[in-house]
């Protein structure tokens, strides 16, 4: 499971911890997460994220 | 007033002393916006003001050198209280290149006319030579919009911080050291509580980076340059991006027939009896300017409004909804207040509010029908010493 930045604000999705104050359970991929998601930094959807290649 | 920060480097900004609306934040103190001019070989302004002043920043600028020798014109914010005037500016000054990064290009692009321009484009880290100084850029998103950056000038030691460090305040000093300490950390704490307090995971990040730079002076784009007290402002600052609690408790109420008004009265006598800090506002007397300032560093805070049409009252609904969107962390509290007939009002609404800004609900809300009886007023009394009590451990901890 691949983690992904915010193009906005920089904040990173990490599917390990998910992000759970948004009902995002730990373990999640990101492609898995309901299209109505915001960024819980600046509000942006799920649109304005970038896959973080290793 | 001495406007010069280093041999070449002065202030050239705008002083604005009558504004009291700054987009809803109540600016007591006006501000200021500030732009600076380094001369070298190469000469650069660093932001600009307002757009209705920007005719005072020309005048500034010509006062030390000619239009026509403006190389460079660096903007490090968006956001019009900076980037109004530079419309202005870039026709005024016909030899300059604006220098930004792609987002604020983006930005500057959907608020002005920007075909004129000159533009050249700066990545996170590039540098720009003056001749004996440098502009060194790092990218500071969300301090304080997506786009903002920070200017560094490495051989001087001189930190543009942009928002970040700022202050509301119209002074007829420009330098930290001019002004009472404590009026002026006062200012940064209100800025910070107002503007960037959401903010607080990538102003922490932006910190980490600024603590790698040697710095000796801080020029931000609002209040007063820091030179003498980066300490104590640093210090301050990393307190806000926790939102750091003191032993602190905070009443805060709206009331229609004075029903609410003796519950939080009781409260906070409860507070005192703890020998805690206590403070107390009535949403109609006090701007919510000042009440997210002191939230930002309270350790427990009641929240308290009569039913009104089946819910809270309007005044109160605005005030919580400013709060929520600065997403004040570190609280704990309870709700209360009166009502009529219908349970579902005030205290309820108040109490839903607070679940969604993630304050920790210490207590099941308080409420009375119509005016309360000495039983709830000494349930509100017993409700204040227990928050007392929770806001001196909570702080210590
Ligand atoms: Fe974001
Ligand atoms: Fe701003
Ligand atoms: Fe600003």
């Amino acid at each position: 499971m691949k983690k992904y930045i915010c193009d906005v604000c920089g904040w990173i999705y990490d599917p390990e911890t998910g992000d759970p104050d948004s009902g995002i359970a730990p373990g999640t991929a990101f492609e898995d997460i309901p299209d109505d998601w915001e960024c819980p930094e600046c509000g942006v959807g799920k649109d304005d994220f970038s896959v973080i290649e290793d | 007033m001495n406007i010069t920060l280093k041999e070449g480097i002065d202030w050239v900004g705008y002083i604005d002393w009558t504004v009291r609306d700054f987009h809803g934040y109540k600016t007591e103190s006006g501000s200021t916006y500030n732009s600076y001019l380094i001369r070298d070989e190469k000469n650069a302004v660093i932001d600009a003001v307002k757009a209705p002043y920007v005719h005072k920043l020309v005048e500034h600028i010509e006062a030390l050198t000619p239009l026509e020798s403006i190389d460079y014109v660096v903007c490090n914010h968006a956001e019009p209280d900076h980037s109004g005037g530079l419309p202005g500016l870039m026709k005024a000054c016909p030899n300059a290149t604006l220098v930004c990064n792609e987002k604020c290009k983006v930005a500057l692009e959907k608020h002005y006319d920007t075909s004129a321009w000159k533009w050249q484009v700066v990545e996170d880290g590039d540098t720009l030579s003056l001749g004996k100084r440098t502009l060194q850029f790092i990218n500071t998103p969300m301090v304080h919009w997506p786009e903002s950056m920070f200017s560094y000038v490495p051989e001087e030691k001189l930190l543009f911080s942009m928002d970040a460090f700022g202050q509301h305040y119209a002074s007829a000093f420009r330098f930290d050291d001019e002004e009472p300490l404590d009026v002026i950390l006062h200012e940064a704490k209100a800025y910070y509580a107002n503007i960037v307090m959401l903010y607080g995971r990538p102003i922490s990040q932006t910190m980490e980076r600024a603590a790698e730079l040697e710095i000796e002076m801080i020029a931000p784009s609002h209040g007063v340059i820091w030179r003498s007290h980066l300490k104590e402002v640093f210090a301050a600052y990393q307190k806000y991006v926790v939102c750091k609690p003191r032993p602190k408790v905070i009443v805060l109420y709206a009331s229609m027939w004075k029903a609410t008004e003796k519950m939080a009265e009781a409260i906070l006598e409860g507070a005192q009896e703890c020998g805690v800090e206590a403070q107390f506002f009535n949403v109609d007397s006090t701007h919510a300017t000042r009440i997210v300032t002191e939230v930002l560093d309270c350790a427990a805070i009641a929240i308290g409004s009569p039913t009104l049409n089946n819910s809270l009252m309007p005044a109160m609904a605005g005030v919580l909804c400013y709060m929520s969107g600065l997403r004040p962390t570190n609280k704990a509290g309870f709700a209360f207040g009166s009502y009529g007939w219908s349970k579902r009002g005030g205290a309820a609404a108040v109490e839903e509010a607070m679940k969604e800004m993630k304050i920790d609900i210490l207590r099941e809300s308080i409420r009375s029908q119509y005016v309360p009886t000495e039983e709830i007023l000494e349930e509100c009394r017993e409700a204040g010493r227990m928050l007392g009590k929770y806001a001196e451990q909570f702080a210590k901890d």
